[in-house]
């Protein structure tokens, strides 16, 4: 049988092209020159140790470091072509077609429905497509099958898993072609760790996804490139060191730093 | 070691005391509020009687009705001005103001405001309000006059209970492609509902109890039931102190039955805000 919510034809994947890309907060440049493909329909994984400006480069991709005030970014980003910082973008409408998902498991305080809904109601939705649009977002979204029948209920009686699964839902809900996620899994014990890594597995499909992590077996579990990044001093500014497909990253890298990083003998 | 051990002994005898001492404190505390209570049940309930609460004044036995009814809409009149300005003020200190020089000044603004004594609030509110802008002696002129009293009480708990808000909501909200605007009032502001109630229930409380601010703008002894804003009112504050300080024919048993109704007035309002709060909360934990 044939689920209605799998007649909602899938969204396209997007690609990002990262060119030359610095961030300064106030004066202080965090990260320069970038330049980064991420690819359609994978997982990019972006690792190296605290401080190196992963989660910031994250933020520039759905435009998220306009909302602390005092960041520059500059070179150019550009989403399937687009440049995501041109003046006529509104970052609103960029934040439709790139998702994210948070370290903490964040749900608002409503119904498990209301959580899906929320983006497309912002977005002007109509009424009769929500149901379908809803039960849809929580299958991608590996949930469906334990909250069926109580989508009325408080989003804060889910475990802290299932609440990481249903902001994914949430996010998926815009059909976004990219997601973000900063280490969405950090906060979640082991087995909800690897119910949100399957996740990521059954999305990429669909979805482009960039995922910040701490964790190099994660990263190596479930990416298919890997992106090093890096601070070597405080007095000047992380960049990428290399980026490149996961296995060759984590068995023959280029960068003797990267190397060192993916052996741990340090960070 | 024994000099370890003298002190170790001296702290534990500091540690005793200190407990003793802030105890004995929070205790006097509860026994002033029910000493207060108490005194207020044992002279006020005497005159409670179904024509003591809706009575006319001049009649016998006396009746504070008109009194009940003028703090009511003084107190109403107080919200209506108070909350939508304060709460909107909150909002923007909490939400959109930038670190900067006008949001010092609003900040500074709101602080002095709080420590405006009640009767200065009174003189102002007669100079603007009864007699510059011609409301005359009237609900409009009191309410409004109550209301400037009452903004920095409602404005600091708004702006309080925005902040307990976590980062994250909001985050979560502009990453789903919502304005700033619908992260407040979709996710934001019913997060901090009950915080705001709260902080708005016990400014409006303080109002409905005061007497200085209404003197000059709103408030007559002897009046009847007011029939649209310009009207002039009684209130249960005033009329306690006019009836407190007459020395011809002194009714204690009014005075004591009107602060019973005071207080019980605003209690009520009190445990209902309470009740609805603990319920909503259950809903808002993180």
């Amino acid at each position: 049988m044939v689920s209605t919510a799998e007649t909602l034809a899938r969204p396209k994947c997007g690609a990002f092209d990262l060119t030359d890309v610095s961030v300064a907060y106030g004066d202080e440049v965090a990260l320069s020159g970038v330049d980064l493909r991420i690819e359609p329909a994978s997982v990019t994984a972006l690792i190296g140790p605290s401080g190196c400006g992963k989660s910031t480069l994250l933020r520039c991709l759905n435009r998220m470091n306009d909302e602390l005030g005092n960041v520059t970014v500059s070179g150019k980003i550009q989403l399937d072509g687009d440049d995501i910082y041109a003046r006529d973008v509104d970052p609103v409408e960029l934040r439709m077609r790139v998702g994210q998902v948070f370290q903490k498991p964040n749900p608002f305080p409503m119904s498990i429905y209301d959580n899906v809904a929320y983006g497309p109601r912002t977005h002007g939705v109509p009424k009769s497509e929500m149901d379908l649009l809803v039960e849809d977002s929580l299958r991608r979204a590996a949930l469906w099958d334990e909250v069926r029948g109580h989508l009325k209920k408080h989003a804060f009686e889910l475990s802290g898993g299932q609440q990481q699964r249903l902001c994914i839902a949430r996010a998926l809900a815009t059909r976004p072609e990219v997601m973000l996620m900063d280490e969405p899994a950090s906060a979640l014990d082991p087995i909800s760790t690897q119910q949100i890594e399957d996740t990521i597995a059954e999305l990429k499909s669909d979805v482009t996804i960039v995922i910040v992590t701490h964790n190099m077996q994660q990263a190596a579990r479930i990416s298919d490139r890997t992106a090093f990044m890096l601070r070597e001093s405080m007095e000047r500014p992380a960049f990428l060191v290399e980026v490149g497909d996961t296995r060759t990253i984590f068995t023959n890298p280029s960068d003797k730093r990267t190397e060192a990083y993916i052996t741990g003998r340090f960070g | 070691m024994s000099v370890q051990r003298n002190r170790v002994r001296q702290a534990r005898a500091v540690e005793a005391a200190m407990k003793l001492v802030t105890g004995a404190c929070a205790a006097a505390v509860m026994l002033s509020a029910a000493g207060l209570l108490g005194y207020l049940l044992v002279r006020g309930l005497p005159a409670m009687s179904w024509s003591f609460l809706t009575g006319m004044p001049l009649k016998d036995p006396p009746g504070i009705w008109p009194a009940i009814v003028g703090t009511f809409w003084l107190t109403v009149g107080t919200a209506a001005f108070a909350l939508p300005v304060g709460i909107a003020a909150g909002i923007y200190l909490s939400e959109y103001a930038k670190r900067g020089r006008l949001t010092r000044l609003i900040r500074l603004s709101i602080a002095n405001m709080a420590g405006v004594p009640s009767i200065v609030y009174g003189l102002f509110g007669a100079a603007l309000f009864v007699m510059l802008l011609r409301f005359g002696l009237s609900l409009l002129s009191g309410s409004l006059t109550l209301a400037c009293l009452t903004l920095p009480v409602i404005i600091t708990s708004t702006e309080e209970a925005l902040r307990q808000v976590p980062q994250d909501l909001r985050q979560a909200s502009l990453a789903l492609g919502a304005t700033r605007w619908r992260t407040i009032s979709k996710v934001v502001l019913p997060a901090a509902a009950p915080g705001i109630v709260t902080g708005s229930i016990l400014g409006l409380s303080r109002a409905a109890g005061e007497t200085a601010p209404v003197m000059f703008t709103a408030v007559f002894f002897l009046t009847g039931l007011p029939k649209s804003p310009f009207d002039k009112v009684m209130a249960l504050p005033y009329h306690i102190y006019i009836m407190a300080t007459q020395p011809v024919r002194p009714q204690p048993l009014v005075v004591w039955g009107s602060a019973l109704v005071l207080v019980a007035g605003v209690s009520i309002v009190n445990v209902a805000a309470a009740a609805w709060r603990s319920r909503a909360r259950k809903k808002v934990r993180w």
